[in-house]
């Protein structure tokens, strides 16, 4: 096919979906489904002349069918039966979403209140409820950008999660999210989320992509995450779904003066990942540190996109990210570090490390500093690599097999990002997932009653 | 237990053993002394397995199998050990999981079941013990930010550890204080068994006074010039190694 014949047939694919949408009896989607309309209108999806989405091509993906689901469609499932994630003492707050719409059922109400004031429970039903506070920060941080990743998010949003944490509040437990992903024919996702912290208690999320059998997917969703004065929170994204997959993340996170945002991504699993990362540092004194660890091969393509805005004086950012590729794969990592003319005594430090495995495999890195105040410390690096030769060695001639030789040595690697992990259940289990990944073993998370495929 | 015969190796087309002969038996101390760059180096490099050297000729028989033939792995789990002049520093593997990796190995091909956890941890503090070795030593990765002597500390340990049959010491002594000199020496005389042999490889005689060999050799432009006992240590200390160097081009 020619690219002109694949732009239009991916293009026509999203108007129909687009034609499709329900406005879900809710005014401002039905606005902000219009305006995102005419946006993609406009400016159709990303291709390689692209800055951003140089390396990664979504268009090719578009051309294939997948159906849109105005409606939900989980209704006959019962997911309560299927899924129990059964990690030991991982005991989190467990919000399922099922083909990007939130999943309501006896022990998951559509929205609750809590006595200490935290909301908690799906995006529409608290559009419904509270408006006002809604509104105020509904697509507030991503409307910044200009990305037709989350444009088309927005023309096409379902349901999602919303989280209200008011000032001195603290989750019981760490909320989890399952995105489950199950159909018998091919589906487009579109699931958003909505996530506002006042509090300065460590409260932590965690999104858990999974899917239930091994139809395609793409799943095109979008997070916003603000952060009010002095508001802590840890995320955490487990990417683990089948490699017929398209996986697409758009995570806008906005900080207020002295917030903090700690993050890690893992990606085990999925065809065509593409995670963007974009964080602004509105005020003095917000701090964010962000890693994110791949694993590929076989296909995979994986794509990592990081923009840190320093709006403010004496922000720090952190980001780390690794990535360990193998047979054909292709690693993506793309960074940029934008410190404003205001924003003196920042600290910005950014560090992208590819590990490759098999000399077919391909990575890409592209680190960008662009900075227009004087008093800042900035650093980027980048490197990539082999296995070092004189460790394999000095394994060996202990008696370790060659292959238990890379073993150690590429949990090593990883274990930089891992130990960002600051849920002691939840990062045990994804070094145990590590390590059967980097084995070749399937690395579903095992314990989980759904076998993922 | 040890036969080297005629053995050539080469690195980057560049020759640098030039047929070394050398056997070694066991219960038996042996010392290469030798100039820089004279292959004392590549000779423990060739015998532990590694890849940059390239054989020429020759053939070692270790236990009567063909040694040259075999990956460092198998050499290891057979009984070789080589104590390394740069031990390597491994950033986030922990020494703990790379000795029980490395000791279960070496019993899988010796018929023993693996260790348990506690039997494992039990079996590292005797060693640890034996050898002298700090304890904290052990509860970071693989030799990173260790000192000089610690780093040389930690490869006696790894020996006591992996009991071989065939110790090749590369210039262990090298940038140790005399007290952590005392300690390797230690070391490697409690880990003397009589069915055991080592190889000390070193420049000074410093070392030969805390190990005492049974024979020495003196390596000179790939070639093993001279084969004596204890006593030359002390006579290449005085006169140093340019009267060998004369004997030899004469």
């Amino acid at each position: 096919m020619s690219t002109n014949l694949i732009q239009n047939i991916a293009h026509e694919n999203i108007l129909k979906a687009m034609e499709s949408v329900r406005d879900l009896g809710l005014q401002p989607i039905v606005a902000k489904r219009k305006e995102a309309f005419e946006m993609f209108t406009a400016h159709g999806l990303p291709n390689k002349k692209n800055e951003n989405y140089k390396y990664t091509s979504l268009e090719q993906h578009y051309t294939g069918k997948y159906l849109y689901s105005p409606f939900t469609t989980s209704q006959n499932i019962n997911i309560d039966d299927v899924f129990k994630c059964d990690v030991p003492s991982l005991d989190t707050e467990l919000i399922i979403l099922t083909n990007g719409w939130y999943y309501e059922s006896k022990s998951q109400p559509k929205l609750r209140k809590q006595n200490n004031g935290i909301i908690i429970g799906s995006l529409l039903e608290a559009m419904t409820q509270y408006p006002e506070l809604v509104l105020n920060y509904f697509g507030k941080a991503a409307e910044t950008y200009t990305d037709e990743l989350n444009t088309i998010n927005q023309a096409l949003m379902q349901d999602g999660l919303f989280v209200f944490i008011p000032r001195g509040a603290k989750l019981d437990k760490p909320i989890q999210i399952i995105n489950i992903v199950v159909a018998d024919e091919s589906i487009q996702i579109y699931p958003r989320h909505l996530i506002i912290s006042e509090s300065e208690e460590d409260n932590q999320l965690l999104i858990c992509d999974h899917s239930l059998n091994p139809s395609p997917f793409i799943m095109n969703g979008t997070m916003e995450v603000f952060l009010k004065d002095n508001a802590k929170l840890s995320f955490y994204r487990m990417q683990n779904a089948h490699n017929h997959s398209v996986q697409l993340t758009n995570n806008f996170i906005r900080q207020s003066k002295g917030s903090e945002f700690h993050s890690v991504f893992i990606t085990l699993h999925g065809g065509t990942v593409r995670n963007n990362l974009w964080v602004d540092l509105m005020e003095s004194e917000a701090n964010c540190n962000i890693n994110g660890l791949w694993l590929a091969d076989k296909n995979q393509h994986i794509d990592y996109n990081t923009f840190i805005r320093h709006h403010s004086p004496q922000c720090n950012s952190n980001q780390l990210f690794k990535g360990i590729l193998d047979d054909e794969a292709t690693g993506i990592f793309s960074g940029k570090i934008l410190v404003e003319k205001g924003a003196q005594k920042t600290n910005a430090y950014q560090s992208n490390k590819n590990l490759i495995i098999n000399p077919s495999a391909k990575v890409r890195s592209k680190p960008q500093l662009e900075i227009y105040a004087d008093d800042v410390k900035c650093s980027h690096g980048s490197a990539t690599g082999k296995l070092d030769d004189d460790a394999m060695f000095y394994l060996r001639s202990r008696g370790i097999s060659h292959k238990e030789a890379c073993q150690l040595l590429m949990f090593a690697f990883a274990g930089d990002i891992t130990k960002q992990i600051l849920i002691e259940p939840l990062k045990k289990e994804v070094e145990e997932l590590i390590d059967k990944r980097l084995r070749g073993e399937l690395s579903r998370c095992n314990r989980c009653a759904i076998s993922c495929s | 237990m040890l036969k080297i015969k005629n053995l050539r190796a080469q690195i980057n087309g560049k020759p640098i053993l030039k047929g070394i002969n050398l056997e070694v038996k066991p219960g038996e101390v042996h010392a290469i002394m030798g100039p820089n760059g004279s292959g004392k180096s590549t000779l423990a490099s060739v015998l532990a397995g590694r890849e940059y050297v390239e054989i020429t000729g020759g053939e070692v028989l270790f236990m009567g199998k063909n040694l040259l033939e075999l990956s460092p792995e198998e050499r290891a789990r057979m009984g070789i050990f080589l104590g390394f002049q740069y031990p390597v520093e491994i950033p986030g593997v922990s020494m703990v999981s790379f000795m029980r990796t490395a000791v279960n190995e070496i019993r899988k091909y010796r018929n023993l079941p693996p260790f348990s956890s506690s039997d494992f941890l039990k079996y590292m503090r005797e060693k640890k013990e034996l050898v002298e070795i700090d304890t904290q030593l052990t509860n970071r990765s693989v030799n990173e930010g260790f000192s000089g002597g610690e780093k040389k500390k930690n490869e006696i340990f790894q020996m006591a550890m992996l009991e071989p049959k065939l110790s090749i010491l590369d210039e262990t002594d090298s940038g140790l204080d005399i007290d952590a000199l005392r300690i390797v020496a230690n070391g490697v005389n409690k880990l003397k068994r009589p069915e055991n042999a080592t190889i000390v490889i070193t420049h000074y005689q410093r070392l030969l006074d805390y190990i005492i060999p049974d024979v020495i050799h003196v390596l000179y432009n790939g070639q093993i010039v001279k084969t004596a006992g204890k006593e030359l240590a002390l006579e290449l200390e005085e006169k140093g190694y340019d009267w060998i160097k004369k004997e030899f081009q004469n």
